[in-house]
């Protein structure tokens, strides 16, 4: 190690940004499909692993990194809009529950389908700039991390300019603060769920296409990064687009620092041992609005 | 308009199933007419499994199915009875197996105190856990547990010199009577089928009684149950705790039936599958919880053949059954009654 203590604080922290980056679009796909149907989206994992492996098999098919990603996001949107038109839409009472049992059918389905066309290996490919690592003050951060930070800036302001700005981003909005007041003022809120699988199955196919150059990915790896996004949603308190980013870059800090200096056995642990004691001490989450939600 | 058994109202933004059945085997549904004498019948038979067959692949299977019966039944009371999704049953289950392996693998302490210990280990975790995440409603308490349950695996993977880590926990020690050891699937048969019996009864008993009423009263609506005098988190804690150590139960009889465990069987994937089979079968419905361990067990053996596709169709079959009875399979039984007397308002 010829880097000194700070440099290497320093790597830790661009690790964990880029890492909390990631955690933050699964968060904010599965904010989008939680406001949208009151249910907990297992499959939105499943579309991070899925961004991956199908932006893998395109590059490896046609070697423009670029492009193949782009093809891999267009497609996972796709399914997931195919999902929910297969899956929730036929649903002559869809309440929560169901939907989250659904999700969970859905997952294993996705997971399984992959695994039968796109085989069992890891996944990888370079990233958007090659191999290039950044000097920082002596900390070596891949260009790849600067990538995801900058890309996931862009879809949250993107996501924000969408809800703020244009008219199917209002209804959503409206859905989601009131189901039955949106449908009496005509907004078809079975559609506006339709339009939270796509933009959820979005939100996690980005992720997926940007972190699989640092990380690799396979098949089965969906499950606990969903499960870490889920957690950044909770802890920024559910709901919010900037909560959603102050919980996924929280835990992405955390669970580097815990792991470059207390334990790397114990890193997952801390992700959800912070989950517990945030839900326990604030359970609407660090920028959530105080709710009935605790008895 | 909304039937005393429905699911929940579609506008409603509750994520609780409220619990459908007034009775454990009432007269209501079809299942609940002949489903009693059946399930005598059917358990009587079970026992025969290890006296009538030398197979230990027959064996084997009835050895699961007794302790996923175990383990769904208790998470049917809590979900389906209580609405408190946990979506933590799997770590208590490895509490119970982890605890009932290391008293007689490492401490070397006679192998039936295990038996107690994983109830009272459990037990006493879920009270502890219990007592901050019972708080919590919905989303928040199924997250809260999946997130204690992904903390438990962390400590089977990690805790090595203790729990044997990924490699699994070996030289666990049979249970026995003197000479006699139940140290083959087919000995300690009898001991599961003995105790996943008294759950059933006991789970029974507890639905019908005083207790069970209030539960779900609770879970149709905890606002309505504590106005009318039930201390709400008391009995949720109550359940918890209870529900807990079966699954802690469950586990014990796991590890000294395999007298091998490995964290994989305890991780939260399993918790999720569990609440999926509560679903499957049905969901406060007391035979639901033998339907779903029923596929649980036989759907990956049924499946085998067709080895990579065997999640795949799973998957899907998990989805088209929910999507045409989101009841579970013990509401195929309601369905049939309908047909043949359509005529209600």
């Amino acid at each position: 190690m010829t880097a000194g203590a700070g440099a290497e604080a320093l790597q830790l922290i661009f690790a964990g940004l880029g890492n909390g980056a990631i955690y933050a679009l699964v968060a904010i796909g599965f904010n989008v499909v939680f406001k949208s149907t009151g249910a907990l989206n297992f499959t939105q994992g499943e579309w991070v692993m899925l961004g991956g492996m199908i932006a893998a098999a395109a590059i490896s098919g046609y070697g423009l990194v670029w492009a193949g990603c782009l093809i891999a996001v267009v497609i996972v949107a796709a399914i997931g809009l195919v999902s929910e038109r297969l899956v929730i839409a036929p649903l002559k009472r869809p309440t929560p529950m169901l939907i989250t049992l659904l999700s969970i059918g859905l997952a294993i389905f996705t997971k399984s389908a992959v695994m039968l066309t796109l085989g069992k290996n890891p996944a990888g490919y370079p990233g958007f700039s090659g191999d290039l690592i950044f000097n920082v003050f002596g900390a070596r951060v891949p260009a790849q991390t600067v990538w995801i930070i900058a890309i996931a800036l862009v879809f949250m302001l993107a996501a924000h300019a969408f809800y703020e700005w244009t008219l199917l981003g209002k209804s959503l909005r409206a859905v989601a603060a009131d189901r039955e007041a949106a449908s009496l003022v005509g907004i078809n809120v079975r559609q506006s769920v339709m339009w939270s699988f796509v933009i959820g199955a979005l939100a996690g196919g980005i992720a997926g296409t940007i972190i699989t150059p640092l990380t690799f990915t396979s098949y089965d790896q969906g499950a606990l990064i969903g499960f870490k996004g889920f957690s950044a949603a909770m802890l920024g308190g559910i709901g919010s687009l900037s909560g959603a980013m102050l919980g996924g870059i929280v835990l992405g800090l955390l669970e580097s620092l815990a792991a470059g200096y207390v334990s790397s056995h114990f890193k997952d642990a801390v992700a959800f041992i912070v989950l517990l004691l945030i839900l326990f001490v604030m359970p609407s989450g660090l920028l959530g609005r105080p709710s009935v939600e605790r008895a | 308009m909304t039937q005393p058994g429905d699911v929940g109202d579609p506008a409603s933004t509750a994520i609780a199933p409220v619990a459908v059945d007034r009775f454990a085997g009432g007269n209501s549904t079809l299942l609940g007419r002949i489903g009693p004498l059946a399930f005598c019948v059917f358990w009587l038979l079970l026992l025969s499994i290890p006296f009538v067959t030398r197979n230990d692949y027959i064996v084997s299977l009835g050895v699961s199915f007794l302790i996923n019966l175990m383990l769904i039944a208790s998470l049917n009371l809590l979900i389906g009875y209580c609405g408190q999704i946990s979506l933590g049953h799997a770590g208590f289950f490895g509490l119970g197996a982890y605890t009932a392996g290391i008293v007689s693998a490492k401490f070397g302490i006679n192998p039936w105190a295990g038996l107690p210990a994983s109830c009272i280990a459990a037990a006493l975790v879920a009270v502890l856990i219990g007592i901050p995440v019972l708080r919590l409603k919905g989303h928040y308490l199924a997250m809260a547990t999946l997130g204690f349950n992904a903390i438990l695996s962390v400590l089977f993977n990690q805790l090595v010199s203790l729990t044997g880590g990924p490699n699994g926990l070996l030289g666990v020690k049979p249970l026995g009577f003197g000479t006699y050891l139940l140290d083959t699937q087919a000995r300690i048969f009898p001991l599961l089928w003995l105790c996943a019996g008294l759950v059933m009864l006991g789970l029974n008993n507890l639905i019908k009684s005083r207790v069970g009423r209030a539960l779900r009263a609770l879970a149709g609506s905890e606002l309505a149950a504590e106005s009318l005098g039930v201390n709400a988190f008391r009995y949720k804690l109550i359940v918890f705790a209870l529900t807990g150590s079966i699954a802690g139960l469950a586990g014990c009889l796991y590890i000294e039936s395999n007298l091998y465990a490995s964290p994989d069987s305890f991780d939260f994937s399993v918790s999720i599958l569990l609440l999926a089979m509560v679903a499957l079968g049905g969901w406060g419905r007391y035979f639901g919880a033998v339907l779903g361990a029923l596929i649980y067990t036989a759907a990956p053996e049924i499946l085998r053949t067709l080895q990579d596709a065997q999640l795949l169709i799973f998957g899907a079959g998990m989805i088209l059954v929910l999507q045409f009875f989101p009841r579970g399979l013990a509401g195929i039984g309601d369905a049939a009654v309908r047909l043949w007397r359509p005529s209600r308002s």
